[in-house]
């Protein structure tokens, strides 16, 4: 019979609409400002850098070789080489950025950054609440607003924290040996006696 | 003096003030104050109730941010409205433009001029009312045109066609079946067409709603009304999907407004009419109840249909341009003809049991049988891609 169909079809709306007043877990709607979805672990927006520790400029991972500037597709990192040089996590003099600019604005989150970066020194956070009123000073995020802490990392994206961490610490458990075997293999060549090498003797002029 | 009359009171004393040359144009301009002021609040509430119901159709809550349950969010519409920048196309024809949102509004407002509000309480009392009420709802298609030919846009253009289409063609069903209670009452005035279906028989009022062909002369009058406005499903001039917003794409701020004023107010005449013809106007549904004052009886019904007008957009998707053509031509058309023989078998049957059954089946007969050979007859498959693959 003709308008069967329509029937059927009023009758589900008129159901969602009275059961939409009566079970509360009709409605899908978050009420955003309130309340918020909780963060899939996967998610991503823009990059930051990680430091270890308390201080953000001793524990910062990033030693600047740039490597994320020039990959970078839309061209939105800016950094610029320190002259002197601070000891990074294993201890060795590193460079580090004395400025590192991201234009977040520009960003696009495709995280070839992070792809690329040897130190695991940038990630990709999960904040998306950035808007501004100010669209030029605000969106370039600078060093300071950009470095947040490796426990912060954790706390946003565990797993991979988890897995990153572990390389970090068998990284420096390598270089704490080799340091080690060196400083020992140091110390073995300090206690041998000095070789007795006999004095060469003035060698003649003209023969090379 | 009762509650009933309270309006139409105030309205007799502040004319009795005046002068008595002024009094016929103070008493028009009191008539057109009241109803541009009830009818635009009632604007502002259907916009706000409307988004909340088809929220809540869709299992969302809606607007509710602005005011205790989002009440006040028509204010900020409206706020937002009138401080957008008002946009013309380079190309454009300004003139026409300018003047397309005004010729819309205007006679929508013309249109609810004859409609009876309550007892006493219509701004003019015309002879040929129901003919005046489609002359000038006619004239909304002009609107529609220059506004989608003047924006120099093909899609506004497109959008206009469609909406030329659309309205020429239901506006054959909606005055079709419109003509029906006109031949049973003899009379083309609104006020005699709801004097007509002032009595109860046993429990029943007698509105025209409950006969056979005032049934089915009221769903067809509904459908084509429902065309006429361009509301959901037969959105297709605005087709947001498709041509973007039809006529309307290059308005903005107030001027879009206005268009959708007109919109509504179109939807809230056609209704009011509607009610005027079928429901039996402002008269209560039960005689126990005839205290309630006779505009509250009207003002429900119309509510009433708005409601079922926001129920309808929020169930059916929107139609395919040859779908509309068809359901126009081929069954709103000849039901609308079947529906008016049947109104006039009624009318020379002596009343009873057998005229309720004959005209009965005469009208659902040719449903059941335009629905099972029109609609229901066509093999449709799985579509078969020859080279696509």
């Amino acid at each position: 019979m003709l308008g069967e169909g329509i029937i059927k079809g009023m009758a589900e709306t008129a159901r969602n609409f009275l059961g939409s007043y009566v079970s509360e877990d009709r409605l899908t709607t978050v009420q955003y400002p309130e309340e918020r979805l909780p963060q899939n672990e996967a998610a991503r927006n823009f990059p930051f850098l990680v430091f270890d520790g308390k201080d953000p400029h001793i524990g910062l991972r990033c030693v600047a070789c740039q490597i994320c500037e020039k990959e970078c597709p839309p061209q939105c990192i800016y950094i610029v080489k320190s002259k002197d040089k601070k000891p990074d996590y294993i201890g060795k003099p590193q460079f580090y950025p004395s400025v590192f600019d991201i234009d977040t604005s520009v960003c696009m989150s495709c995280q070839i950054c992070v792809e690329v970066c040897p130190f695991e020194a940038i990630k990709m956070d999960t904040e998306y609440e950035l808007s501004t009123s100010d669209r030029f000073g605000e969106l370039l995020l600078n060093k300071d607003k950009l470095a947040k802490s490796n426990e912060y990392y954790q706390k946003i994206h565990p797993t991979e924290a988890a897995e990153v961490d572990e390389r970090l610490a068998a990284e420096k458990a390598k270089a704490e040996a080799k340091a080690k075997a060196e400083a020992e293999a140091k110390a073995k060549a300090a206690a041998l006696p000095k070789p007795t090498v006999p004095i060469p003797a003035a060698v003649p002029a003209g023969a090379k | 003096m009762s509650l009933d009359q309270i309006f139409v009171f105030l309205k007799q004393v502040v004319v009795g003030w005046m002068p008595l040359q002024c009094q016929p144009l103070v008493s028009a301009i009191l008539s057109v104050a009241a109803i541009i002021g009830v009818f635009a609040s009632l604007f502002a509430i259907t916009t706000v109730l409307e988004r909340k119901g088809l929220g809540r159709i869709q299992n969302r809550y809606g607007p509710n941010r602005v005011g205790p349950y989002g009440i006040l969010q028509p204010a900020a519409d409206g706020i937002k409205a009138l401080i957008k920048e008002d946009l013309v196309p380079r190309a454009a024809d300004k003139f026409v433009h300018f003047i397309a949102p005004l010729v819309l509004v205007a006679p929508v407002f013309l249109a609810l001029a004859v409609v009876p509000v309550g007892r006493n309480m219509v701004a003019i009392d015309m002879d040929g009312g129901v003919l005046f009420f489609f002359a000038v709802g006619a004239a909304t298609e002009l609107a529609v045109f220059m506004a989608g030919w003047s924006s120099r846009n093909k899609y506004s253009l497109l959008g206009a066609m469609r909406a030329i289409a659309q309205m020429i063609s239901y506006e054959v069903p909606l005055i079709l079946s419109a003509v029906t209670v006109v031949m049973m009452v003899g009379s083309l005035s609104t006020v005699k067409i709801v004097e007509a279906q002032a009595g109860y028989t046993g429990w029943l009022p007698d509105w025209y709603v409950f006969t056979p062909w005032g049934f089915a002369g009221f769903i067809l009058f509904m459908i084509a009304a429902m065309a006429e406005s361009n509301r959901s499903p037969f959105d297709l001039p605005e087709g947001e999907s498709e041509i973007i917003a039809g006529y309307y794409i290059e308005y903005s701020g107030f001027k879009f407004a206005l268009f959708f004023l007109g919109e509504y107010i179109g939807m809230f005449a056609v209704s009011g009419l509607g009610i005027t013809l079928f429901l039996g106007g402002w008269h209560a549904p039960f005689e126990f109840l005839t205290w309630v004052p006779s505009y509250i009886w009207f003002f429900g019904k119309l509510l009433a249909l708005i409601a079922g007008f926001i129920w309808v957009r929020g169930t059916l998707p929107r139609l395919r341009m040859d779908q509309l053509m068809n359901f126009a031509w081929k069954f709103m058309l000849p039901m609308a003809l079947i529906n008016l023989f049947a109104a006039g078998v009624w009318h020379f049957m002596p009343p009873g049991v057998v005229r309720w059954a004959v005209c009965a089946g005469l009208v659902f007969g040719p449903y059941a049988l335009l629905g099972r050979t029109l609609f229901e007859n066509k093999n449709i498959t799985k579509r078969v891609y020859r080279y696509a693959e």
